[in-house]
């Protein structure tokens, strides 16, 4: 067991840059090493960057997420999480809430929803084709879909969007926002979700609020303030996460016509290609939401104490060596490709289905529609956001 | 409150190794290089089984009552 105390190091490691993952994520998993970080809000933690050793923090039940809820836990985000909702739960209550919705997000029912999807796309890229080159990608196509998808899952109105959007923004903010325009995000998302359960109760219907208002009122399956908050996971988690990685794996694909080309001309790789770009691409700006070990746990040669943080690096797990052949490349003709980009276990992406689906469609029918897309700027003009917990870019502008 | 005995199988073509059911049902789900496998091919009727295969995003798990093959998840 490691002994040898070398002190915390103060995280993050550094801003991110576009895309790019910091190579000392690389350096330490490569080390076998478990990081020990001091971070931004809430004092020392450790950090996983092993593909094995993340696994197992994320599917271990030893590990808590119920442990950080209220708790000025070492963390990223400057406020601490005070309202409970799926994120922050262990089982069963974690279960008992997941179940209820669970059965709208499995691979069968989300792919009975490609046909939506595939007309929300071609909506779209026909209102880009008629405007003219140049446009925006990401106003024009990768907010959209997800923000149609899941508006119409849920059942939030589309109209909405703009008033949603700036409070979801605000709510995965890391510096791009005061505290006080977090909390207005948070408490903005809360109102306005409450007032659409309350028209449920006026109006009964069939979409996923429709089915926790009546779980809420007809069975009593959950309270009513894990009623809210599950439909502000839902509507945050259903756009925000897909919206920038679609315009993220499209940066990529206009930056590397190699890779445009292969796609292009092997389109039957479409879903390993996609696949492969969740593998590669960071998502998160910064290592993972923290975990509380509720034993004495041994990662890596090194004792992770009970009541200790620690926090995941998946983008790191995803280039592990010792589970991907030249794990740095982007290879759409990979044949394994186990990632975690998804996370694991019971936390494991509730929308990964519908995410690869809008990914699948969005990224395949840019390429068909427009083959000759490319930016409308240089690549270093394309604007990336900062300081929020996912990466994403401000815009796309792109020719054809 | 579920009763009886149920056999429990997960479709290992269709797991795509979530790790979802192992998380929500140690007691019956484990994780073989990667990928779910039931702790036992029997068990004795338990809702916390019924809960991890509802739970599974590709329905990969199946649950039925022994003797009638009777399916008790997942359920449409």
């Amino acid at each position: 067991m490691t002994t040898v105390d070398r002190g915390a190091c103060p995280y993050p490691f550094s801003e991110a840059k576009g895309l790019d993952l910091d190579p000392e994520y690389g350096r330490l998993r490569d080390n076998g090493e478990l990081a020990r970080v001091r971070m931004p809000y809430g004092g020392e933690a450790w950090m996983a960057t092993s593909y094995e050793d993340v696994k197992t923090v994320l599917g271990d039940p030893r590990f808590s997420r119920a442990a950080t809820l209220g708790v000025d836990v070492p963390r990223t985000t400057p406020l601490m999480q005070t309202e409970s909702n799926l994120l922050t739960m262990d089982p069963p209550d974690h279960s008992r809430l997941r179940k209820l919705v669970a059965k709208a997000f499995t691979m069968r029912r989300i792919e009975m929803l490609r046909p939506r999807a595939q007309e929300v796309v071609d909506g779209l890229l026909d209102a880009i084709e008629a405007q003219g080159p140049p446009a925006d990608l990401v106003e024009g196509l990768s907010l959209p879909l997800p923000i149609t998808m899941i508006c119409e899952l849920l059942g939030v109105p589309f109209e909405d969007r703009d008033r949603f959007r700036a409070w979801s923004d605000a709510l995965l903010s890391l510096t791009a926002h005061s505290v006080e325009e977090i909390q207005a995000g948070r408490d903005g998302l809360r109102a306005y979700l409450a007032s659409l359960v309350a028209q449920r109760r006026e109006e009964p219907s069939d979409d996923l609020l429709g089915v926790l208002v009546h779980a809420r009122d007809e069975e009593d399956r959950l309270t009513e303030q894990e009623l809210v908050q599950f439909g502000v996971t839902l509507l945050v988690a259903g756009h925000e996460t897909t919206a920038n990685q679609t315009g993220n794996f499209l940066y990529t694909l206009l930056s590397r016509p190699e890779l445009k080309r292969d796609l292009q001309q092997n389109p039957d790789r479409l879903d390993a290609a996609i696949e492969e770009l969740l593998r590669m691409t960071p998502l998160g700006n910064t290592a993972g939401l923290p975990r509380i070990a509720t034993e004495d746990i041994v990662l890596s040669g090194t004792l992770v104490k009970a009541g200790e943080a620690v926090v995941t690096q998946t983008a790191a797990a995803n280039r592990d060596g010792g589970v991907f052949d030249n794990a740095d490349e982007i290879d759409f003709h990979r044949e394994n490709n186990p990632h975690i980009a998804f996370g694991h276990g019971v936390h494991h992406c509730l929308g990964a289905q519908l995410a690869r689906l809008e990914l699948q469609v969005a990224v395949g029918s840019v390429l068909r529609r427009l083959p000759a897309v490319r930016f409308a700027v240089p690549v270093d003009e394309v604007p990336f956001k900062t300081g929020r917990l996912v990466r994403g870019l401000q815009a796309l502008p792109v020719t054809w | 409150m579920a009763d009886g005995r149920w056999n429990v199988t997960i479709d290992s073509g269709t797991c795509i190794g979530s790790g979802v059911c192992a998380g929500t049902a140690p007691k019956y789900f484990t994780l073989d290089g990667g990928y779910g496998t039931p702790v036992a091919d029997e068990v004795d009727a338990d809702d916390e089984v019924v809960t991890a295969a509802e739970s599974c995003p590709m329905e990969a798990i199946l649950v039925r009552e022994v003797g009638t093959d009777k399916v008790v998840a997942p359920l449409d």
